[in-house]
């Protein structure tokens, strides 16, 4: 598959550069200290934290791959938004980010320093900052790999230029600069591909003429005639969709414990709402992110199913095939992308894309240089020096962070195990950490020792469940069995992967949560009373918003929000 | 921070909006066969540039309300 840009295609491209370069260049002169640096003063108003707060979210994985999961899961990838991440986002504004922005800590990290320990601290501290790195690195990868593949650029260049282009615009503007240019890549997505959608979805016969297409599509895998449109119809057996879930393993499993622990706990996102100018504006944050989030669906997984039905119904296929000759899903916006839009718009769709990866690599570091040099060098390495010598520092480990990144993109480029291997240890790393962050936030005899011991027990329970449980289909290694194999036990039965990673996170997370528990029992509290305050709920006063207006107040906008939810699940159950 | 992001926000998608509407309007019809025949280009351009203007304006009259 070849994509052949026009002259007004890179116009809109290096215009595009332009001005994310020029907003870090403006940006530079605000940067006088190191709270401007990494927590942008705390300083910007709702709307920009709340829509840098989807974006940084929305980079490869999420534009790629819920196109891709759309093509082969149908309208059950929407889970993920429905049921994951928009009821998570609600959790996150009214019940956590009171004690994330009230307690002033300026990472996730430090707030477990606050409420537990330094060894919870630095562990959490320490697997993140690796993590972040390499997410990177696998963004710049896949970006990289995309251009040479469709556009045939140089593999190298396109390292290169996305590296140098997030660096200098992050070094200048630090934070702020990550935040702004988050905002105008979401629009970005918006405006280039609704268009997109609005072409695909005419062309196949709007919804019913898809919904139409789509039944041999489900019933070619053997499977009922309405599992790709039908959300919730389908879930009542593992074998009844091609996700290979049940609705109990797919509410608590991605629900309750993966999309809550992504959403609540990691950095990345919650740094965003962290940089917000008040309380309130925190609060809003994530809610105001929720109303597009929860529509988002209609911009990355209906392309998907759009591209599958097409796909089946056109003699030849319309997907390139991959290596084993099944379509190739996750070429699937660049097949949509080449067919349907025209030089000009092109151009705008096609940046849209390379400003998703971007962003995605610019969340990751602009998490990474806080975390290392407020968590990791100010703490261990350097204490007590100056304010401005941490500002130096932050600069540094921004240039630094790029720079492994690259190393990880090559890496990841030789070793695709590498890469799988490292994703598969972070999930175990991070399955378990929702349950500490609900136990320390929620119970206040939860102590740093019964912290530490769950977060490793529930490690450490993901990854005896991986190497026990396997899906159908696999080979005992990278994708699990391998304890079993060992232990010359038949391993669990899964019917697929995503079923087996969701069992998986409920058991880490089921592990960390008993085991805490049990531990802070048999431990002495190590924090007084008053150094809990603002860190634990029954112990912080409650906060009113009720002299705001009503839009303005957190809880009339997350039962907005989840009523909408509720009545889009209902939709299209 | 005295930056208000609707400026480059508003600034960039009146050039996108206004090149596309341009471009729409004088350059080759035929490549709109792959878009259904609609001339996509000069449809999303001007609505792409109504909403750089939109944001244009909002980011110069809270400067004004400002100064």
């Amino acid at each position: 598959m070849h994509i052949q840009l026009g002259p007004i295609d890179y116009l809109i491209l290096i215009v595009y550069f332009l001005f994310v370069l020029g907003i870090g260049w403006m940006l530079k002169r605000y940067m006088k200290g190191s709270a401007d640096f990494f927590l942008s003063g705390r300083s910007i108003p709702a709307w920009v934290t709340g829509l840098a707060f989807i974006s940084a979210n929305l980079g490869a994985q999420e534009v790629i791959g819920m196109a891709a999961s759309g093509a082969k899961y149908g309208i059950m990838t929407s889970h993920f938004y429905w049921v994951g991440a928009i009821p998570a986002m609600v959790f996150l504004a009214i019940f956590m980010m009171p004690f994330y922005y009230g307690s002033k800590a300026r990472s996730v990290p430090e707030y477990l320093k606050m409420r537990f320990d330094e060894k919870t601290r630095g562990l959490n501290a320490i697997s993140f900052a690796v993590m972040t790195v390499f997410s990177s690195g696998i963004s710049m990868y896949a970006l990289a790999r995309l251009l040479e593949l469709i556009l045939g650029w140089n593999f190298h260049l396109s390292i290169i230029v996305s590296a140098v282009v997030v660096l200098v615009y992050i070094f200048l503007g630090g934070l702020t600069s990550a935040i702004y240019n988050e905002v105008l890549q979401f629009f970005m997505i918006v405006l280039g591909f609704t268009p997109l959608v609005f072409l695909a979805l005419k062309d196949i016969g709007g919804w019913s003429g898809l919904k139409e297409k789509l039944i041999p599509v489900a019933t070619g895998q053997n499977f009922a005639p309405g599992t790709w449109t039908q959300s919730w119809s389908h879930m009542g057996h593992v074998g009844d969709n091609p996700m290979g879930v049940e609705w109990f393993g797919m509410v608590m499993g991605l629900g309750f414990v993966l999309s809550f622990g992504y959403w609540c706990t990691d950095f990345l996102v919650v740094q965003r709402a962290m940089a917000a100018k008040n309380m309130n504006a925190a609060r809003r944050t994530p809610l105001i992110a929720a109303f597009p989030k929860m529509l988002f669906p209609a911009l990355v997984i209906l392309p998907g199913m759009i591209a599958i039905a097409m796909h089946y119904s056109t003699p030849g296929g319309f997907l390139p095939a991959g290596k084993d000759g099944t379509p190739d899903y996750n070429m699937t916006i660049p097949t949509l992308l080449a067919h349907y839009l025209p030089t000009g718009l092109l151009g705008i769709g096609f940046t849209a894309l390379m400003a998703s990866f971007m962003s995605g690599m610019a969340g990751n570091v602009t998490a990474f240089n806080t975390v290392w040099t407020y968590d990791i060098y100010q703490s261990y390495l350097a204490p007590n020096k100056s304010d401005h010598h941490y500002l130096w520092m932050g600069r540094f480990a921004t240039v630094a962070g790029i720079i492994i990144s690259i190393g990880c993109a090559y890496l990841a480029s030789r070793f695709n195990n590498i890469m799988d291997m490292l994703q598969l240890v972070f999930g175990f790393v991070n399955a378990p950490l929702f349950a500490t962050f609900l136990l320390g936030m929620f119970w206040r005899r939860a102590t740093g020792h019964g912290a530490f011991f769950g977060l490793l027990g529930g490690t450490l329970g993901a990854a005896v469940f991986h190497g026990m449980a396997l899906a159908k289909g696999n080979v005992p290694g990278i994708k699990g069995g391998w304890l079993a194999e060992r232990l010359h036990l038949s391993p669990i039965p899964y019917h697929n992967d995503m079923g087996q990673n969701f069992y998986m996170a409920l058991v880490a997370w089921t592990t960390c949560f008993v085991l805490t528990i049990v531990i802070s029992l048999a431990t002495k509290q190590n924090k007084t009373d008053g150094e809990l305050k603002g860190l634990v709920y029954s112990l912080t006063p409650k906060i009113s918003s009720a002299d705001e207006p009503w839009y303005k107040q957190p809880a009339t906008l997350g039962i907005i929000v989840l009523a909408i939810t509720v009545l889009l699940n209902i939709i299209f159950w | 921070m005295n930056f208000d992001l609707r400026l480059p926000i508003g600034l960039m998608f009146s050039f996108y909006g206004a090149l596309l509407t341009i471009y729409g309007l004088v350059g080759d019809k035929a490549q709109y066969e792959r878009s259904l025949g609609i001339n996509i280009n000069l449809v999303w351009g001007i609505v792409m540039l109504a909403f750089g203007v939109f944001m244009l304006t909002l980011a110069l009259k809270s400067k004004n309300k400002g100064s």
